[in-house]
């Protein structure tokens, strides 16, 4: 059934995580291509994956294919290194318009709530901003893709509780872990996936790249130092654990001696009396 | 050949005053907002410059009289049937025209979902740099006037500052739980200015159809005691004697990541990295070892006292009294012991 919707997702490669240790998909990264896989289920949209790293990142492209993307784009180029948020988004953008130029009009993009590391969750909203997409983040729930009205609708998970919004496409998601449940990839897809060569895309791709906005120069945010954090230095007072009501009382010494009582309101007036 | 003189790179004296976003829910302010407030205090005071706030809803009209009482100088307020909900689009747009308008050279956020949103789309708009998630943010006096925004990396075990020298304002979301509010000060007197809302169709695209508040959800974050329980406890059922102790002190429970994990008690409660960040009056650590990723939570609290079998256990590093015993023995009596004295 030919379809014209599109969905795309961008999953991070751990880039981040130094040493020895594979390329991965990003664990909430995961959660989104899900997500996505299976409204292609239901209305037979396209599901692209992107991601911008260093070569390496190809092996999470190949996992995106084996579990039934369509098509995984690398778009990778010394010149993107030492990109913050803000440059990341500005390249991720530039590359899902080429997405639409190749593949037709995206719908929808899917991001993690963060990434494991860098973990700002700044990079979706980035993103949405850039392209002036609807942007709904902290998704535990797609409750409804609409493809006629072309509307959205989905539950947020927030500090204090949780929302039901509901949008107009083009939109972007970012997926925590409570979306679904993550498939294993089925052996023809994992042949698929081993076979598979990423599409990639460096900065002559593209050709209207601004060269100021990307890698280094394109990051506001410089990171000056890191250090190890000193651990606050408390002395401990140990009271008597020997006996549990010699144990309870010292403890409630202490916090009679705090003056807790009052600063807590058991008590009112604030003098402690014995 | 001359030696270079040195210049300043960029003139940002158009940039001045540190803005607060106080973010809200129902006309109830978050308490990371008035944190928030006190250390943007603390910070115009080294730059010698004004705090400014900024309250965003339905109704709200209250919360200016409140930010000016957590130590802002002049508060802007926009009042709207329809921004009682948090929307990306309309409140990125506000937030926006503000900005440009009165060129604060710090804003500050939540690292809340909304506070994170909201950010991460102005600071991309503007464009400036934003700092993620900070637990430590100072300035440099005059004349850079930099702001060190320090963050957490790596699973809590280095810090990184951050620092945006290229863009103004800078701007930082700030971890709830980690710096300390100013006492209330209802005599302090403050400008509160009206800021016009003018939204469009294309503005209120997203519509909120209902939200559904959290009822287990533990308020730790504005707890004043908080009895924590980890793996020591072996199960969920002892996390019974801890409600008890709780309850004896007017308090709520908390949890380690391994009890949360284990499935003994709810997400909700969990304190540290992936939890909550708490800065209670009281914290007791029962059964808990005291792992870097957990202490980074409630290190802050006022009063820690730790109960623990070992000795050795870090959590001892961080508590002003230690208790070494079996905590099953310890707890009951510890109830006891307050509800005696309660009623002395
Ligand atoms: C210790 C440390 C601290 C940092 N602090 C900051 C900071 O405060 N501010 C700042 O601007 N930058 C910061 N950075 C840089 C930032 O981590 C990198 O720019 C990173 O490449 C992207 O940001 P993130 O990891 O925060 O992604 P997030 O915004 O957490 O990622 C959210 C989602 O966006 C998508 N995404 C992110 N990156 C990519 C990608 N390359 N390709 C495809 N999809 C992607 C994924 O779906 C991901 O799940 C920091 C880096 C380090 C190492
Ligand atoms: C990325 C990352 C994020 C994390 N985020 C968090 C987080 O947000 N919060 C968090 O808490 N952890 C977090 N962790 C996990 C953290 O590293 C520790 O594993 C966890 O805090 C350990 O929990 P615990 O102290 O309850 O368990 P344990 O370390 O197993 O300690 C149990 C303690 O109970 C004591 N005990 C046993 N029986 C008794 C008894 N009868 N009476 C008295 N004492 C007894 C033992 O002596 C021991 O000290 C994170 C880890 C990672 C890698």
């Amino acid at each position: 059934m030919p379809d014209s919707r599109e969905i795309r997702i961008d999953p991070a490669t751990n880039t981040l995580i130094r040493q020895g240790v594979p390329s991965i998909v990003n664990f909430y990264d995961l959660h989104g291509l899900e997500e996505a896989l299976r409204i292609k289920e239901e209305t037979g949209a396209r599901v692209t994956v992107v991601t911008m790293g260093p070569p390496p990142a190809e092996k999470s492209l190949k996992t995106c294919i084996a579990l039934g993307a369509d098509e995984a784009v690398l778009v990778t180029d010394r010149g993107f290194a030492g990109a913050d948020t803000l440059a990341t988004s500005y390249v991720l953008a530039k590359t899902i318009q080429k997405v639409e130029q190749e593949w037709g009009k995206v719908d929808m993009v899917f991001c993690g709530k963060q990434t494991l590391d860098g973990d700002t969750g700044q990079v979706g909203p980035g993103i949405a901003c850039r392209l002036d997409l609807e942007q709904l983040t902290y998704v535990s729930e797609v409750k409804q893709v609409d493809p006629i009205r072309r509307t959205v609708r989905v539950g947020r998970k927030l500090e204090d509780g949780a929302e039901t919004v509901e949008t107009r496409m083009p939109v972007l998601l970012t997926a925590l872990k409570e979306l679904n449940r993550v498939r294993r990839a089925s052996l023809p897809g994992v042949i698929r996936g081993h076979r598979y060569k990423p599409i990639v895309w460096t900065t002559a791709d593209f050709p209207d790249l601004d060269r100021s906005q990307i890698g280094l120069k394109g990051s506001p945010t410089i990171v000056a130092k890191t250090w190890v954090p000193e651990a606050k230095k408390v002395t401990c007072q140990w009271l008597s654990g020997e006996n549990a009501q010699a144990a309870a009382a010292g403890a409630c010494d202490a916090l009679w001696d705090n003056n807790l009582p009052a600063r807590l309101g058991w008590i009112r007036g604030g003098a402690v009396h014995d | 050949m001359t030696d270079a003189v040195q210049v300043q790179e960029y003139d940002w004296s158009g940039y001045r005053g540190v803005l607060i976003y106080v973010e809200q829910r129902e006309g109830r302010a978050k308490p990371v907002s008035w944190q928030l407030l006190g250390q943007g205090r603390r910070l115009a005071d080294k730059l010698h410059t004004h705090l400014m706030a900024v309250v965003i809803g339905g109704q709200i009209e209250h919360l200016a009289k409140d930010a000016v009482a957590y130590g802002a100088d002049r508060v802007y307020i926009c009042e709207a049937p329809e921004l009682r909900d948090y929307r990306t689009r309309p409140y990125s747009r506000l937030m926006m025209q503000l900005i440009e308008e009165v060129k604060p050279e710090i804003v500050l956020f939540g690292a809340t979902a909304t506070g994170r949103d909201l950010a991460g789309a102005i600071a991309t708009h503007l464009p400036t740099g934003l700092t993620a998630d900070t637990t430590e943010l100072d300035v440099e006096p005059d004349p850079s006037r930099l702001l060190l925004a320090s963050r957490p990396a790596f699973s809590e075990k280095m810090m990184a500052t951050i620092l945006c020298k290229q863009y103004r304002p800078q701007m930082a979301t700030a971890r709830a739980g980690v710096f300390e509010a100013l006492p209330r000060d209802n005599q302090r007197s403050g400008e509160v200015l009206r800021l016009e809302s003018r939204m469009g169709e294309d503005d209120i695209a997203a519509k909120v159809l209902d939200f559904v508040r959290d009822q287990t959800s533990v308020n730790l974050e504005e707890a004043e005691v908080i009895v924590a329980g980890g793996r020591g406890l072996g199960g969920p059922d002892a996390f019974r004697l801890l409600e008890e102790l709780a309850e004896a002190m007017g308090g709520v429970v908390g949890a380690s990541r391994a009890a949360v994990d284990a499935g003994w008690i709810g997400h909700e409660h969990q304190v540290g990295q992936t939890g909550y960040t708490v800065r209670p009056k009281l914290y007791f650590a029962i059964g808990i070892s005291g792992a870097v990723q957990h202490t980074v939570g409630m290190s802050n609290a006022e009063l820690i006292i730790a109960i623990n079998k070992d000795k050795e256990a870090p959590i001892f590093q961080f508590a002003h009294y230690g208790i070494v015993g079996d905590l099953f023995q310890i707890v009951p009596a510890l109830t006891e012991e307050v509800k005696r004295r309660k009623l002395a």
